[in-house]
């Protein structure tokens, strides 16, 4: 896509140009410093503490899902509590696919599992994306609740509550054999298809399909009125999410090497959710930020004291909601508005409550 | 005989035994200045409504150009070239205007679902955004954030939004509603300064507003048009006098 | 018994007839506990516009306080439903003044937050205080055994449960149409801005909707115990069907929570007879349509 030459004389041109709002929405999307950061810290970990991969494979499983999570919740303002519903879509095509010999090779694998959990996402999301407030909320429960109802009837295809076990893929690039002992290869894979899936998001949040996004969640009906196909976009920007989501799935599956129907409950549901607005939604690197910082506390605090963990869960809910419903990285705006004065440009602030 | 741009034949709409708006035969020429008058729930914003898609008449028809347009939904007929302001203003709140007007001018062009390169990078719309916002004297206010501005600079973001989508009908509701008489002149100066090309039509309460633009007015009362002509004329009717007693007094001797 | 050998048509017919009425009073006494529990939800979510996700958390922790009281207490069963009510409405009182109130302009998202937040301290809460096994309730022996009903002997208690959800029905439908406070209640659920304008009192209403609400759960959450069992998960293993009864219903009818809760209750008992894995997928499928369908609900008037 080629960008059109500027229209009058140069000079005018570059004039407005050099206003310092024009400069800054042409900056926006620069990648910045410290956005190398997780990724380099991925690979330390990697190195530092080859223990603890699998530990390191869950977590970076759930900043995927907490991920997709954000595109439709942070960036298309969807509240939903059946998102794992894609993450179980994804997960059982990757499980049934290799449980019954017709397709182990991994990468693959995750294509099809977006293509499928994808595919959920389009049809759900034309069908559902009618409706919005508390409809669309028990909608998504409903649909979630319905496959997981519908895999625990199938079974005899699915494994039914105890699921498929010893999945086995074959090596990634022919060359690197899953170890479930020593999961190397599988974090690699997921770190390498986090960060593929990750680029592709941050692409589209900067986009125009990522702005008129955020002219949608900004105010509806102005997007209405300026032509804007607003349920269109919706339903891709939802089908794009189910399809990451389906990709967590996948890797989720492929690193424990079963799959069961956990992958679909309300709980796994609930959780991304948590984990998303922990770290502050519509921010992008929100994901990251929530899923360190819950499983973190969740692996010490769970392990010793499983009822007081549940109880600590639901008292940082309830902080949340009443004082710091942007998440950890809203309270880190709101300290920098602070002590620096205002915002740097391209933090946005929360749109108020309604 | 000048083109007509907007045209709706027996346009009516109720909801259930109310009848909001009946029997409109309504014409809007290319070019036109044109204001809508009435008391208060006369239907004005309901028609405005109807003509924008926002709601589907019971009866009746709407053409664009000639071209019958009842069954579109709004987004399309915004793409034929009806664009509006509302009473209250619909911006996007938490961006900066030139964000705001950025993101219409992008729908416009069909390159809002484009997902695979920076909007930066779309230099021709930042562009376009800049040139506007200076013909109406926002370039300044252009990184602030619309929340951060004074209402009535608000008032012309939202007319900025409008003018973006290249239209060739203009409907204002009510321009200058809520703004202190104090920054009214910005949004009226600009509306002066609109394009001579595109047919405008203006919901008004204010009749200093009315006769500083209006060379056609149509009185709406009770959901029904109940007259028209230039203002001069409507002025001087007495029946229209009549409907407006209560109201504030029309102007007095108008030179 | 009926004996293996032939038998008269007649005599099937009865049996046909009986069988279905089983069903159907079985069905219809497990519809009437999710209406009992449920109807507290609808008028506060219709009254309050407010996502309460933690409904079910107040009728678990007013069931325990039912069964505990009658368990460990030795209170008598009418007893025990008096505290059971007031204690929980008590408790919603609190919570109400002190923490929802503040989240009435909130968005969605954080209402929802804020209510499974709630949820889960609640389900914590009755873990450390009482345990994480499940309690029993002991039914009243006035109400064991079984009722005659002429052409079919069935469990009283069901029976029981089945008269008391028609006569809480009409008790609110009454005090809807003629209390005051059933018509400010009624006003403000159709228009607030008109209600608030007109006078009444709109806050006060909120609270004293809420504890009513909670309280009605903690009925549903004790009369219930001994078909939908009571252990600390109960908060969340039937908030799915609260959530579909209320929207299905329609919120702030109480008519639609009744039906939508009745028809639910005798499709899952049908379903768990003759389809015991993964029937209540017919249940989401009819609730997904209906929504589809019909957004607002059954009788639900304005939209969601």
């Amino acid at each position: 896509m080629s960008v059109a030459m500027p229209s009058s004389g140069d000079a005018s041109f570059a004039a407005r140009i050099d206003n310092p709002a024009a400069r800054a929405l042409m900056r926006r999307h620069r990648v910045r410093w410290w956005e190398a950061l997780p990724w380099a810290a991925a690979l330390v970990f990697f190195f530092a503490f080859p223990d603890y991969l699998s530990f390191g494979n869950e977590l970076l499983v759930v900043i995927l899902f907490a991920l997709s999570l954000d595109l439709a919740l942070g960036y298309a303002g969807i509240i939903t509590l059946g998102h794992a519903a894609f993450f179980g879509a994804g997960a059982y095509t990757v499980g049934m696919l290799a449980f019954y010999g017709v397709w182990s090779e991994p990468i693959t694998s995750l294509a099809i599992a977006a293509a499928a959990a994808g595919a959920v996402g389009m049809l759900s999301g034309l069908v559902l994306l009618r409706t919005s407030g508390l409809t669309l909320l028990m909608l998504t429960l409903c649909t979630q609740a319905l496959l997981e109802e519908a895999a625990n009837m199938g079974h005899d295809w699915t494994g039914g509550f105890d699921g498929l076990l010893s999945l086995s893929f074959t090596p990634v690039f022919g060359l690197f054999e899953f170890n479930p002992l020593y999961p190397t290869t599988q974090y690699l894979l997921t770190l390498g298809v986090l960060f593929a899936c990750f680029v592709f998001v941050r692409t589209l949040v900067y986009s125009p399909f990522g702005q008129s996004l955020t002219g949608i969640r900004e105010n509806l009906l102005r997007m209405h009125a300026v032509g804007s196909p607003v349920r269109w976009r919706l339903v891709v920007c939802y089908a794009i999410s189910a399809a990451i989501a389906g990709v967590a799935g996948g890797l989720w599956a492929q690193n424990n090497a079963y799959v069961n129907l956990s992958a679909l409950d309300l709980d796994r549901a609930a959780t991304v959710l948590i984990v998303l607005i922990l770290g502050g939604y519509g921010r992008l690197y929100g994901a990251f930020i929530g899923a360190v910082v819950y499983m973190a506390l969740e692996h010490f605090l769970a392990q010793i004291y499983p009822t007081a963990w549940q109880l600590g869960l639901g008292l940082l809910l309830v902080l949340i909601a009443l004082f710091a419903r942007n998440g950890i990285l809203g309270l880190g705006d709101a300290l920098w508005q602070r002590y620096r004065g205002s915002l740097p440009w391209r933090f946005r602030a929360r749109r108020a409550a309604p | 005989m000048t083109e007509i741009r907007l045209e709706t034949q027996a346009l009516g709409r109720q909801f259930g035994a109310l009848i909001a708006v009946a029997d409109i035969d309504f014409r809007l020429a290319a070019g036109a200045r044109h204001a809508l008058i009435g008391p208060n729930g006369a239907g004005k914003t309901t028609f405005i409504n109807l003509l924008t898609g926002v709601l589907r008449p019971s009866r009746g028809r709407v053409l664009l150009g000639g071209r019958d347009i009842t069954g579109l939904p709004q987004a399309e007929r915004v793409k034929l070239g009806i664009a509006r302001t509302f009473q209250i203003n619909r911006l996007f709140r938490g961006l900066s205007v030139l964000e705001n007007v950025c993101i219409a001018i992008t729908e416009r062009l069909g390159a809002a679902g484009a997902m695979f390169y920076p909007a930066g990078r779309r230099t021709d719309i930042i562009d376009e955004a800049m040139q506007l916002l200076q013909t109406l004297k926002l370039a300044e206010a252009a990184r602030h954030r619309v929340s951060e501005l004074p209402y009535g600079r608000q008032r012309l973001v939202e007319l900025a939004i409008a003018i973006a989508l290249s239209p060739t009908v203009l409907l204002l509701d009510e321009p200058a509603a809520g703004v202190p008489s104090a920054e009214s002149h910005i949004i009226l100066d600009a509306i002066e300064r609109l394009p001579e090309n595109i047919a405008v039509l203006i919901i008004e309460h204010d009749m200093d507003v009315v006769f500083r633009f209006a060379k056609r007015v149509t009185v709406m009362v009770g959901g029904r048009l109940f007259a028209e002509g230039t203002p001069r004329e409507i002025e001087a009717n007495a029946q229209v006098r009549e409907v407006y007693l209560g109201q504030s007094p029309m102007r007095a001797a108008h030179g | 018994m009926p004996s293996c050998q032939t038998r008269s048509p007649a005599e099937s017919a009865v049996d046909s007839v009986a069988n279905l009425a089983g069903i159907l009073l079985g069905g219809l006494s497990a519809g009437t506990v999710l209406f009992i529990v449920s109807v507290g939800l609808s008028v506060t979510m219709g009254l309050m516009g407010f996502v309460n996700l933690a409904h079910g958390a107040f009728a678990m922790f007013g069931g325990y306080v039912i069964v505990l009281a009658m368990n460990r207490a030795q209170f008598g069963f009418p007893v025990a439903i008096v505290l059971g009510f007031v204690a929980t409405a008590a408790l919603s009182i609190v919570l109400e003044r002190t923490l929802y109130r503040r989240l009435y302009r909130a968005g969605e998202l954080d209402q929802v937050l804020f209510t499974i937040g709630l949820v889960f301290i609640f389900i914590a809460g009755i873990t450390i205080v009482v345990g994480p096994g499940s309690q029993t309730l002991q039914l009243p022996p006035a109400l064991g055994g079984q009722l005659n009903l002429g052409f079919i002997q069935y469990r009283t208690y069901s029976i029981f449960l089945i008269v008391v959800g028609v006569a809480i029905v009409l008790g609110i439908w009454l005090a809807f149409e003629r209390t005051r406070i059933g018509a400010e209640i009624r006003a403000t659920v159709d228009n607030r801005r008109m209600a608030e304008s007109l006078g009444i009192d709109v806050d006060r209403l909120f609270t004293i909707t809420f504890a009513f609400g909670s309280g009605m759960a903690a009925l549903g959450g004790g009369l219930g115990a001994e078909f939908l069992g009571l252990d600390p998960q109960y908060a969340l293993k039937y908030l799915v069907y609260f959530l579909i009864a209320v929207s299905v219903g329609g919120l702030g009818s109480v008519v639609g929570v009744y039906c939508a809760s009745l028809i639910i209750g005798v499709l899952d008992f049908v379903l768990t007879l003759y389809l015991p894995k993964g029937g209540t997928i017919f249940i989401y499928v009819l609730t997904i349509l209906i929504l589809l369908a019909r957004p607002q609900g059954l009788f639900g008037r304005k939209g969601l």
